[in-house]
């Protein structure tokens, strides 16, 4: 740096003004906003359409549209909620804006590859939006593309593989980077046991990104020339088996949940001792039990397949790995409980929605473990229960604490504060809304309502009633969420609005292009409160 | 801003790279192995239509060009920029060599009918049509991923003439060099399987 003059990131200085400034940055903070905006972009669309279909299912028969553009909606729905939203999600937004910062680094290890990462997200999600608008209509086999009916439908749904293989690209190579940042960038004396816990779950995060993304890299490449060139390896008329696919796919597609899931149990790792103004109670247990999380997580995809005609060797192995795969799990949340515990809390936003985390995942966590006993997935299996538990996870849990997060780290990217009391009221709508939205999925799927159906029996249109009622309250409160984030600018922003330890609280918000004048020497364990 | 600049993240960054091509590659060995043990007896046969000659003459190139890879690295290390042009350059050659040969092999298929989706192919018994597929796929593949390689020591070659890769900075080369054995090392496990096994 030749001048003494500190710009905020935020500022423009370099070659370009306006847009094509944020086009052309390399600035990590700067592309995690980029990132950020383009998610709620396609988060809004994501929960249009799930509005739309709790629409056309809040009486029996059809309402609005018929069975093929149902079909065509849920799938397009699981496609951007899943590829462009949830996965992405926390590792892209938060592990670029802040991970860098807790770490005490200049920038990630890579910042020109960082740049193409976004610009390969952007493009993929654009070629699997153009699923809809192309070919033969909007794919309809759902966001899991199951072989065969995946290589035989008219829709088109190799532009869609397409865009997933894309978007897959780029995770491979944020996480690739991450993994690179965090060996080489962390700050003089902060070795791994003295590094936040965010960045820890960002480290595991990016190792599955690395290595089980290519696997449906390769998968979905064999849809394309299944359905091109007919080779056969999915079709039993050539030869080839529909369950490989099965298998293909839930190598990567369990661990993604873990992608998803990973950093937003980091996340809320480093709101719970901020707001308890407590020391983190296991932090080794909660390090390492990330990383068994994602070790183990890669050994439990097939139990998606227990009823699809799996020898019982396998499905006895996988439930017993499922079970095992929910004991990190828990070992967080009892450390985060415990966190608490004779802490002085302070029940600002950030610590609420974390506190709705906790609640909704424990939801979803132990829901999952209904599926993963053998006997019991077998009444559950495609019904609606799955619907709700997935959703309990991937909203309640990703989605909360991206919300979590996002209320958390909003002084430091914008330099500004925002209404706590609309935040509260937001969470009000949203956690209430949440729950009339999927709890009585649980009971319409233990009653028999299968998932992706249409149409239902008459016994079931109280449960989908209470369902849309919920679903609009959540609406709200994402409304007045948004709202109150970025329609006016709140009061300036201290450079420690929490009180909280870690290094991103040293700068000030929100923080120079170069975030550290001078990187900052580490002695001490993070969360250093008593 | 000043440029930070790091070789050893730089190299451990493109390990992790490799790692990624390698599990890419690994789906489509699980798919052979999987089709393999079911229908052992007809991959053994269909082997028998692969040229081994061809296969062997290719493996032999492609092994004498990740060293001439190896050689070029060497030179630029010892300032010797000619002499790094021009090894990049036979490894550039042998690329070529490699892909005349594949286009006989895929020509004289493709033009007796033998390819995914042909009517003839469609016909034949399971464990060939699978056995084919495989071996478009998957040489297919390995092919894309030679002619990326091609180009990025075509950049690299280019870099090095004009001294942008000189021998106090040669990170490019050596990672250049590294996907260059990626590409050798996953035709070392192609060649045996697909043409080996008759």
């Amino acid at each position: 740096m030749t001048d003494t003059i500190t710009h905020s990131y935020l500022e423009n200085t370099g070659k370009y003004k306006g847009l094509l400034s944020w086009l052309t940055t390399t600035d990590h903070k700067r592309i995690g906003l980029m990132y950020m905006y383009a998610m709620m972009v396609f988060f809004l669309v994501g929960v249009i359409l799930g509005e739309i279909m709790r629409l056309e299912l809040f009486r029996p028969g059809q309402q609005f549209f018929n069975a093929q553009t149902y079909n065509g909606i849920f799938t397009i729905h699981g496609i951007i909620m899943i590829f462009t939203v949830v996965i992405p999600g926390l590792a892209a937004v938060f592990g670029n804006f802040s991970m860098p910062l807790l770490i005490g680094a200049h920038d990630v290890a890579f910042p020109r590859l960082n740049l193409l990462s976004w610009y390969l997200f952007i493009a993929g999600a654009a070629i699997a939006l153009t699923s809809q608008f192309m070919g033969n209509g909007p794919p309809d086999t759902g966001w899991t593309f199951y072989a065969p009916y995946s290589t035989q439908t008219h829709t088109n749904v190799v532009a869609a593989v397409f865009g997933a293989f894309v978007l897959g690209f780029s995770s491979i190579l944020t996480g690739l980077n991450f993994i690179v940042t965090i060996h080489r960038l962390r700050a003089p004396g902060m070795t791994f046991f003295k590094m936040p816990l965010f960045p820890w779950s960002i480290y595991a995060t990016a190792w599955i990104q690395v290595l089980a993304t290519p696997i449906v890299g390769i998968t979905l490449l064999m849809i394309i020339a299944e359905r091109w060139f007919r080779i056969g390896f999915f079709d039993p008329s050539l030869g080839g088996d529909p369950i490989l696919y099965q298998h293909l796919f839930w190598i990567y597609s369990h661990p993604a949940v873990y992608i998803m899931i990973l950093p937003a149990m980091g996340v809320i790792t480093e709101i719970i001792p901020t707001f308890s103004q407590k020391r983190i109670y296991g932090y080794r247990a909660i390090a390492l039990s990330s990383l068994a999380i994602a070790g183990v997580g890669y050994f439990v995809w097939a139990h998606h397949m227990f009823t699809s005609g799996i020898s019982t060797t396998e499905r006895w192995i996988f439930s017993l790995l499922t079970f095992v795969v929910a004991i990190p799990s828990a070992i967080k949340v009892f450390n985060w409980v415990s966190t608490m515990y004779k802490g002085s809390i302070s029940l600002k936003p950030p610590f609420i929605f974390a506190l709705g985390f906790i609640f909704l995942f424990m939801i979803g966590g132990l829901t999952g473990l209904v599926q993963g006993s053998l006997a019991t997935d077998i009444h559950v299996h495609d019904t609606a229960f799955v619907v709700a538990h997935f959703h309990y996870i991937v909203f309640g849990g990703v989605g909360f604490a991206f919300f979590a997060a996002l209320h958390y780290w909003y002084p430091k990217m914008f330099g500004r504060m925002y209404n706590f009391k609309r935040a509260n009221i937001a969470f009000g709508f949203m956690f209430v809304g949440f729950n009339l939205l999927y709890f009585p999925q649980f009971i319409l799927g233990l009653m028999g309502m299968p998932r992706r159906y249409f149409d239902y029996l008459p016994q079931f249109t109280t449960g989908q009633q209470i369902s849309a009622v919920g679903g609009w309250l959540l609406l709200i409160g994402i409304i007045i969420m948004l709202v109150n984030l970025f329609s006016k600018k709140g009061a300036k922003a201290p450079d420690n609005p929490w009180g909280g330890k870690t290094l991103e609280w040293t700068i000030p918000s929100p923080p120079s292009q170069e975030n550290f004048d001078t990187i900052p020497q580490v002695t001490e364990q993070p969360y250093n409160y008593d | 801003m000043e440029m930070h600049r790091d070789d050893l993240g730089a190299r451990l960054g493109m390990w992790i790279f490799i790692f990624t091509e390698i599990l890419l590659f690994g789906g489509l060995f699980l798919v052979y192995a999987v089709m393999r043990h079911r229908y052992s007896d007809e991959f053994h046969q269909a082997a028998h239509q692969l040229n081994a000659f061809i296969g062997t003459v290719n493996t032999v190139v492609l092994l004498f060009s990740s060293a001439t890879v190896a050689m070029s690295i060497t030179a630029v290390q010892k300032g010797e920029k000619r002499k790094g042009v021009l090894f990049i350059f036979i490894t550039l050659v042998c690329a070529g060599i490699f892909l005349f040969n594949k286009y006989l092999e895929w020509g004289h298929k493709i033009s007796i009918g033998l390819y995914p989706g042909s009517e003839m192919m469609v016909g034949l018994k399971h464990g060939y049509i699978l056995f084919f597929s495989l071996y478009f796929f998957m040489t297919g593949l390995h092919m894309l991923h030679l002619v990326i390689g091609s180009i990025i020591l075509t950049i690299i070659m280019v870099k090095i003439l004009i001294g942008s890769i000189n021998p106090g900075k040669y990170t490019l080369l050596e990672n250049g060099g590294l996907y260059w054995h990626l590409v050798d090392l996953i035709w070392i496990f192609l060649f045996p399987l697909l043409y080996l096994i008759t």
